[in-house]
């Protein structure tokens, strides 16, 4: 066998060792009046709801002197848990608001903005706040890392859709 | 017949504890809990018997103690007086918590003139023009109450809650503006800036007008002075705690009375 050059090696072996995690965020489609995009927070919590990653924060980013900022609090368990001590908006994790539609979103262990999980049980965070709108928090517990594939999910009533997670050793 | 029932109601409203009957000041703010940088919120103040809804008599103004996070001292913006309320905005641009407060220390007299049992009060200096010459059965108390909320921008903290150690004053254990439901939430009374032990706390959720009973609930300070409740639901709740002493700052008032409201919010899960 012809011996693979040393970057070529480390290409095949990098996604080998490294957990990941593949999520997709479901934004239901509302026959309301008044339609606006919800505010969504996205993150990891330890068993003594610490937060140990934030994922994603859809806000309001466009908004003239950061006014959007004014409704975070409103994704209020986020908010009291860790954005109250951010600064926004958070690089790789704040982004615009979605429409409605699934959202795909893929993590990879060690790197941001999931970065390096220790071993042990967490619960994966969905909040959603919309304005003249409703609110909504969705958790799925799971143990990191995988040791085989493993797909979670769970389902909102009001503000969110089908939440599938799936996790890769 | 109807003399018994008017008889018997007169009879109830004797018996009654003082607090039933009295007269609830508070303030309400519009949020407590703000985030972005140009956070402004609005309150209203009054006194009334239904929490809250101003239906008696606004707060005064005059006795407005805002202080920032920083420790400084803030003007409210709009200040308002009208029939049944006051009110007021507040820019709320600094990370911390901002205290609200109305502080009111005045004198209390009652004394008969002619025959006739007469009522005043009014400020320490104010006694001796205050009460007329020839009055006798002269009794004069002293009254300091203190009516607060908290409004959070960011993360809770900073200068504004320390004590001024005058009157009965609350110290958060757990952060005002950090409530949940479920939660338990714990704070300590200082009277004079010492633990204020055995004193009755007693808590009152708001919109009092949407249900049959007060539902009150009470709990008693500890030799520290510390208290606490577990919110059963999110919502405004008004919490009042009042004792009295001899511990008079005028020679004339042999008794004292010190009372705290705080209004807090707690929010849902």
């Amino acid at each position: 066998m012809r011996r693979l050059p040393f970057f070529a090696l480390a290409l095949i072996s990098a996604p080998a060792f490294a957990a990941d995690m593949a999520l997709t965020v479901e934004i239901p489609t509302l026959k309301v009046a008044e339609y606006h995009r919800p505010y969504v927070a996205v993150w990891i919590e330890r068993d003594d709801h610490s937060v140990a990653a934030n994922l994603a924060v859809w806000y309001d980013v466009k908004k003239a002197d950061g006014e959007g900022t004014k409704w975070l609090k409103d994704m209020r368990q986020w908010w009291r848990r860790s954005g109250r001590e951010q600064t926004m908006p958070i690089d790789g994790v704040s982004g615009a608001t979605r429409p409605a539609g699934q959202h795909r979103l893929r993590f990879a262990d060690g790197k941001p903005p999931l970065g390096t999980l220790a071993p042990g049980h967490y619960e994966l965070v969905v909040e959603a706040a919309r304005e003249v709108g409703g609110h909504e928090t969705l958790r799925i517990p799971f143990d990191w890392p995988a040791k085989a594939p493993v797909h979670l999910g769970a389902k909102g009533e009001q503000e969110l859709g089908q939440i599938d997670l799936d996790l890769n050793p | 017949m109807k003399h018994v029932l008017v008889r018997a109601a007169l009879c109830a409203a004797l018996v009654l504890p003082a607090a039933a009957q009295a007269h609830k000041m508070w303030m309400v703010p519009s949020a407590t809990v703000v985030s972005g940088d140009d956070a402004w919120v609005t309150v209203d103040a009054a006194v009334s018997n239904d929490l809250y809804y101003p239906d008696h008599f606004p707060a005064q103004l005059d006795q407005l103690a805002i202080t920032a996070p920083d420790g400084s001292a803030v003007k409210a913006e709009n200040p308002w007086t009208g029939k049944y309320r006051s009110t007021f905005d507040l820019p709320v641009p600094q990370k911390g918590t901002y205290r609200i407060a109305l502080v009111n220390q005045g004198l209390f007299a009652s004394y008969e003139l002619e025959g006739k049992k007469q009522r005043w009060r009014g400020k320490a200096d104010e006694l001796k023009t205050g009460i007329p010459a020839g009055a006798s059965d002269v009794q004069v108390s002293e009254m300091a109450s203190r009516v607060e909320t908290f409004v959070t921008q960011g993360k809770p903290g900073g200068d504004a809650l320390k004590p001024t150690g005058k009157g009965l004053e609350l110290v958060p254990v757990t952060q005002p503006n950090d409530l949940v439901t479920g939660e338990k939430a714990t704070f300590r009374l200082l009277l004079d800036g010492k633990p204020a032990p055995n004193l009755k706390v007693v808590a009152i959720a708001g919109a009092t007008r949407y249900r049959d009973s007060q539902d009150e609930m009470d709990t008693t300070t500890d030799a520290d002075g510390t208290f606490a409740f577990t919110f059963p639901k999110a919502g405004m709740y008004w919490v009042n705690a009042s004792t009295e002493d001899g511990k008079t700052s005028v020679k004339e008032a042999k008794r004292r009375r010190v009372a705290y409201t705080a209004t807090l919010e707690v929010l849902p899960e």
